[in-house]
């Protein structure tokens, strides 16, 4: 039996028919997931986060010029180190401590960075030390405007895990620092915040942003005061809170009630920050200070 | 000697006839420049991760091509029993390795020139600085480990039976070395004794190609390799390479040439 021509080609549409109809509505689902995620997370998934992380760590590499341990120099560290065992005095994890990219949250010592990165001991065999004439052994940070390099790591690492709240933090403290770029430094920020709309660190490096580069303080009050609320809301249930956010966001809104003749609010901060401060009898003498240029008469 | 220039010769036109150069090339020419052409944060100054991208596919292209080209020599004059008249010339044994060998070292050597210029000439569009005796270095020791590595592959390709295989454990095989390399020693360390031993013979035994790979140097605009560590890693290379050679011509010498 031969089929006729006509019927073959009404098959053929029929099916056409049929499986645009099955195949639309998926279609149109996945290209309004792709407008609303970004083409990435749409092939990649979750499996996105690990190559952020991984960019966010290349922006350290980076920002060391290289000079940066592997996984075998990591294990080869003695296990008691301060900084390798449990947490350092900022309360990061080691894992955080060892990825971070000296953004100005960081005020541990130069000499506890030092010590992190002596990672490379006396060379064990020849090879060793002959080898060592061809890969960086020298620990330097970029300077003098070459900070700029560590950025398209990080803007990476944004693209692709847009929930990372420390990039947006760390680029932002570089363009804005060191760069001179504050108006891009705002705008990643927003993006950020956008992105983690209930973002404490974001709104407290918006607030320093206001405050240190357009020196608007009613704004940056504004910003500090939200970052406040939303660390309350956030943190203070947690066994483990941010102490240190904490502790940034009241003594930068100290500093600025001080500085706009509200002492009494700067007491108020101050007490907070005292509260969770490691040195609480340098900040009680502030604000004896504060107490005593409050009562002086006139 | 013109016996191995006349087979080296052969090589090097084969790479120029094939497409895998042409193909190589053109695709990091083209990520490299659509990388170049993102902005981050409005500043054109940003020119580090550029460099990072391109050398990574100049080593990734290079090594592609080098083990390419150099696995199918032999295989592929076995399959078409080109070797036949090739060693009734009358062309010895070791005068093929050699021909192999400098032909595809040679040819890959001006593949890489080809890539190197492009690296130039890019980053010194970006960064208006040309440190050319940096990248003549990156590019030298480069080339250097890749005559280790074809002098390796020529080897394999006289042990493994197929050519896909000696180029998959090759590869497999050198980016290992350049990978974990560096840190067997340190893994040595922290095993349980025979393995400590073992694997501290190995460390002792492979040639470190890790040590080519000067990428970071160029990246990070770090300064000048001394140029006697860079003349005594030739002489190591060399070493391995001779050494590797006389292995594939010992195993060439007694093989029988029927498929």
């Amino acid at each position: 039996m031969k089929a006729s021509p006509h019927l073959v080609l009404a098959l053929l549409i029929t099916v056409c028919f049929t499986v645009a109809t099955t195949t639309q509505p998926k279609a149109l689902n996945w290209s309004v997931r792709a407008q609303a995620d970004s083409v990435l997370k749409v092939l990649l998934g979750d499996g996105r986060r690990m190559f952020a992380n991984h960019f966010f760590t290349q922006a350290d590499v980076v920002f060391h010029s290289g000079y940066y341990p592997s996984i075998f120099d990591k294990r080869e560290k003695p296990t008691a180190s301060p900084i390798q065992g449990g947490h350092d005095e900022h309360g990061e994890s080691s894992e955080e401590s060892e990825q971070h990219v000296h953004g100005e949250n960081c005020n541990h010592g130069e000499d506890a960075h030092e010590k992190e990165m002596a990672f490379l001991n006396q060379p064990r065999d020849w090879i060793e030390r002959f080898g060592r004439n061809f890969f960086v052994t020298d620990h330097t940070h970029l300077a003098d405007g070459k900070e700029r390099e560590i950025l398209p790591w990080l803007r990476l690492s944004a693209e692709l895990d847009p929930q990372r709240v420390e990039t947006y933090t760390v680029a932002a403290f570089w363009l804005r620092t060191k760069l001179g770029k504050v108006a891009e430094a705002e705008q990643f920020l927003r993006e950020g915040l956008q992105a983690n709309p209930r973002s404490y660190e974001i709104l407290f490096a918006l607030g320093q942003l206001q405050y240190e580069s357009h020196r608007d303080s009613n704004r940056a009050r504004n910003l500090w005061e939200l970052a406040l609320r939303r660390w309350q809301d956030q943190e203070s249930g947690k066994e483990e809170p941010d102490i240190s956010g904490l502790r940034e966001i009241a003594l930068n809104l100290a500093r600025l009630e001080e500085e706009q003749g509200n002492l009494r609010r700067a007491i108020q901060h101050l007490e907070l920050a005292k509260r969770i401060s490691p040195h609480p009898e340098v900040l009680q003498k502030q604000i004896e200070e504060l107490t005593q240029k409050l009562t002086a008469p006139l | 000697m013109n016996t191995v220039w006349a087979l080296t010769g052969v090589v090097i036109k084969e790479l120029y006839r094939r497409k895998d150069f042409y193909v190589l090339l053109v695709l990091t020419a083209m990520i490299t420049l659509a990388a170049g052409s993102a902005s981050f944060f409005n500043d054109a100054k940003i020119v580090g991760y550029l460099k990072d991208i391109c050398l990574l596919l100049i080593w990734v292209s290079a090594l592609v091509i080098a083990i390419g080209t150099a696995a199918r020599q032999i295989p592929a004059e076995r399959e078409q029993r080109t070797i036949f008249p090739l060693l009734a010339k009358p062309v010895t044994r070791w005068q093929v390795i050699v021909g192999k060998f400098l032909g595809c070292w040679l040819a890959c050597g001006l593949a890489l020139v080809v890539f190197y210029a492009f690296f130039v000439v890019v980053t010194g569009s970006r960064e208006h600085h040309w440190p050319v005796l940096n990248y003549f270095q990156a590019m030298w020791l480069q080339w250097i480990m890749l005559g280790v590595v074809i002098a390796l592959v020529l080897f394999g390709s006289i042990v493994f039976s197929a050519a896909s295989a000696n180029a998959t454990i090759c590869f497999v095989l050198v980016v290992g070395i350049l990978l974990i390399g560096r840190h067997l020693n340190k893994v040595a360390l922290q095993q349980p004794e025979p393995l400590s031993t073992f694997i501290y013979v190995i460390y002792f035994l492979i040639p470190h190609l890790e040590w080519y790979d000067v990428r970071d140097l160029i990246v990070y605009d770090h300064g000048l390799i001394p140029w006697l560590q860079c003349g005594l890693a030739t002489l190591y290379g060399a070493a391995y390479v001779l050494l590797f050679l006389f292995a594939a011509w010992l195993a060439f010498r007694r093989k029988r040439l029927s498929v």
